[in-house]
């Protein structure tokens, strides 16, 4: 924050901006391929450019350069009173912006992009609910009842958070086939509700809760229901929000169970979509980009939203010394 | 816990059935907090627990659509006889040799560079580091594939500026893991640079001070102070790190498919390969109790290194 520049500080400054640019190239390059030209007819040449497959690769979208050009040309002739040759520019730039936004209607004419999206956002609502619900009554009694069991229960919640999740595929696979749960959401929903992390964190946030607001409630004479709801709940909000948002971009993000146990195209969620998307278009790299650039807007406008809530969780979930 | 009435009032020639009565009573007066805890422990039991116990008893059998045999430690033993199982350990180890230090590294650099900064840049450079971490490793594992191409990829774009010629990344044996090595090194660890950044904000500024006193310069402060206060940071990095390594799967079925030949088969893709293409479940879950095994034989190691070092 010091007003003198030092030779350090510049390059801590340099290192930083180089390697925050490599980090997010990869995430800018999804969003310029997505709105990549296709191809465009080269005037000069009257040959089919593709600017997507371009060597050297082109770093921006083309059509932003090329639609201030052609704007130019039109002006141009129409000053000159060539309304032809101004229309004709014109259309050259409808083409443009048609071209640039190509990918996304591709996606939306030819696939199901809008289910899946549809089904990742109610999957990724119900689930996040759910837990906020079982979870924070759960991490509730733990952290401030007294009561046969309790140890034991904690422990072995938190043993099993260490256990590798990839041990209870074929279980939980064998186990949707025989309750014939294959191909709903279902299958996805009951084991996303029965992750452990968010009891460990409400525990261990509820912690802090002094007793005394507790007590204060049940001299009142409250139920325990309610004393839950209105006292515990609302001193609970900042680990409800960090809870909350980990749960959501966690459900929202997860991919290899359900590659597993959905097969329908209308029940995909966005991941499994953009895998066979993948599978189908191996090549055509406009295309995937603009569904990769679906899928990744969500998640960036809930980041730049509740930053301060991801980071707590992180802290508040991590190290206890 | 208070002790109830009733166990310092029973005659002692029934100590036992006052005991449970006593605990009973407790139950009971606390019958709430069960209640309040019942959703979670059914969907624990069902989804986690009982899978989890399940897939030891698989491992034990050999599946059959309709009745499952017993054969004893035979998958365990295929398992390790079995060259792909080999393949997949050595690959998998491959990439957590070379991505889990520099991982960790990375973070604790990077941090180290954004602590001192205002206010204003850190929350800058948190955000810019952390943003990666919230998109789907569906959507990073799509992108770098593109970035990887061989004509028209980024990354031989890049190269050609260091005069190094370009590759098919993904195709070639001999480069396809190196490929996805330099892509999880070249992801930024948003989540180490953040707990790294909160444990530095820990440390009492008087430290600093008195060492600045003795005459310490800013990288003896750092190597001194900084690094060794934020071992127990470092050490649940390296797990968490170190766990997520060993998983590695979205990349392999998105990018390579375990390929070329099985150049990138992982253990994870490997056992997802077992179970699902081949079917053969009770393979599969032998593979996964050796993964789970080796990931906890890992912890233990990582655990007593880094605290016995640490008491010295």
């Amino acid at each position: 924050m010091g007003k003198s520049f030092t030779p350090s500080k510049f390059v801590t400054y340099t290192v930083l901006i180089v390697w925050a640019v490599i980090s997010l190239l990869p995430l800018y390059w999804v969003f310029s391929t997505a709105l990549q030209l296709s191809e465009y007819e080269d005037e000069a040449t009257g040959q089919k450019v593709s600017y997507v497959e371009s060597v050297p690769p082109q770093l921006y979208p083309m059509g932003i350069p090329k639609y201030f050009e052609e704007l130019g040309k039109a002006n141009e002739a129409e000053e000159a009173g060539d309304t032809a040759k101004a229309a004709h520019h014109e259309e050259r730039m409808d083409a443009i912006v048609d071209d640039t936004f190509s990918g996304f209607a591709t996606l939306f004419q030819s696939t199901s992009i809008w289910k899946w999206f549809f089904n990742s956002a109610y999957i990724a609502i119900v689930v996040t609910l759910g837990i906020l619900i079982i979870d924070t009554m759960a991490g509730y009694v733990l952290a401030k009842k007294k009561f046969p069991g309790r140890n034991l229960i904690f422990w072995l919640i938190v043993g099993t958070m260490m256990i590798p999740g990839q041990i209870t595929l074929v279980p939980m696979f064998m186990m949707v086939q025989n309750f014939n749960l294959m191909d709903t959401h279902w299958a996805l929903i009951l084991p996303d509700l029965a992750m452990v992390f968010g009891v460990f964190l409400m525990r261990q946030y509820m912690l802090s809760i002094p007793n005394e607001l507790i007590d204060a409630a049940k001299i009142d004479g409250a139920s325990e229901w309610k004393t839950f709801w209105t006292v515990v709940v609302p001193l609970a909000k900042p680990a409800l929000a960090t809870l909350g948002i980990f749960t959501f971009m966690n459900v929202w993000n997860s991919f290899l169970w359900p590659i597993i146990v959905l097969n329908d195209a209308d029940l995909y969620t966005l991941p499994v979509g953009l895998k066979t998307l993948q599978d189908q278009n191996l090549a055509i790299f406009k295309l995937l980009m603009s569904g990769a650039a679906v899928a990744a807007i969500p998640m960036i406008l809930v980041f730049i939203m509740f930053q301060r809530y991801f980071i707590k969780g992180l802290t508040l979930g991590g190290v206890k010394e | 816990m208070n002790p109830s009435p009733a166990t310092t009032n029973t005659p002692p020639t029934k100590p036992q059935q006052s005991r449970i009565k006593a605990l009973l009573k407790t139950m009971w007066k606390e019958r709430a907090a069960y209640l309040f805890l019942l959703p979670k422990m059914v969907l624990f039991l069902a989804f986690i627990l009982v899978p989890v116990i399940w897939a030891f008893v698989i491992s034990f059998q050999e599946y059959g659509v309709f009745e499952s045999e017993w054969v004893g430690v035979d998958n365990f033993v295929k398992t390790f006889e079995s060259d792909a199982f080999h393949v997949a350990l050595l690959n998998t180890l491959k990439y957590t040799v070379f991505t889990v230090p520099l991982q960790v590294l990375i973070a604790l650099g990077l941090a180290s560079l954004i602590h001192p900064l205002g206010r204003f840049s850190q929350s800058f450079f948190r955000g810019a580091f952390y943003l990666p971490t919230v998109t789907s490793m569906v959507i990073i594992a799509m992108v770098w594939r593109w970035v990887y191409n061989y004509r028209y990829g980024l990354f031989n774009y890049f190269l050609e500026f260091l005069g190094i010629p370009a590759q098919d990344w993904l195709n070639q044996s001999d480069t396809a893991m190196w490929a996805l090595i330099i892509m999880s090194v070249l992801i930024p660890p948003g989540v180490g640079i953040i707990m790294y950044l909160a444990g530095m904000g820990a440390i009492p500024e008087s430290l600093y001070e008195s060492a600045k006193m003795d005459g310490a310069n800013a990288f003896q402060r750092w190597w001194r102070i900084t690094v060794p206060l934020l071992k127990p940071t470092t050490l649940y990095l390296i797990m968490l790190s170190l766990i997520g390594s060993f998983q590695v799967f979205t990349q392999i079925i998105l990018m390579t498919g375990g390929g070329p030949g099985n150049a990138t088969e992982t253990l994870v893709h490997l056992i997802y390969k077992s179970a699902f293409r081949d079917m053969e479940f009770g393979l599969a879950s032998a593979q996964a109790v050796v993964l789970f095994v080796i990931t906890l034989i890992f912890g233990v190691i990582q655990y007593r290194l880094l605290y016995r070092k640490g008491e010295e």
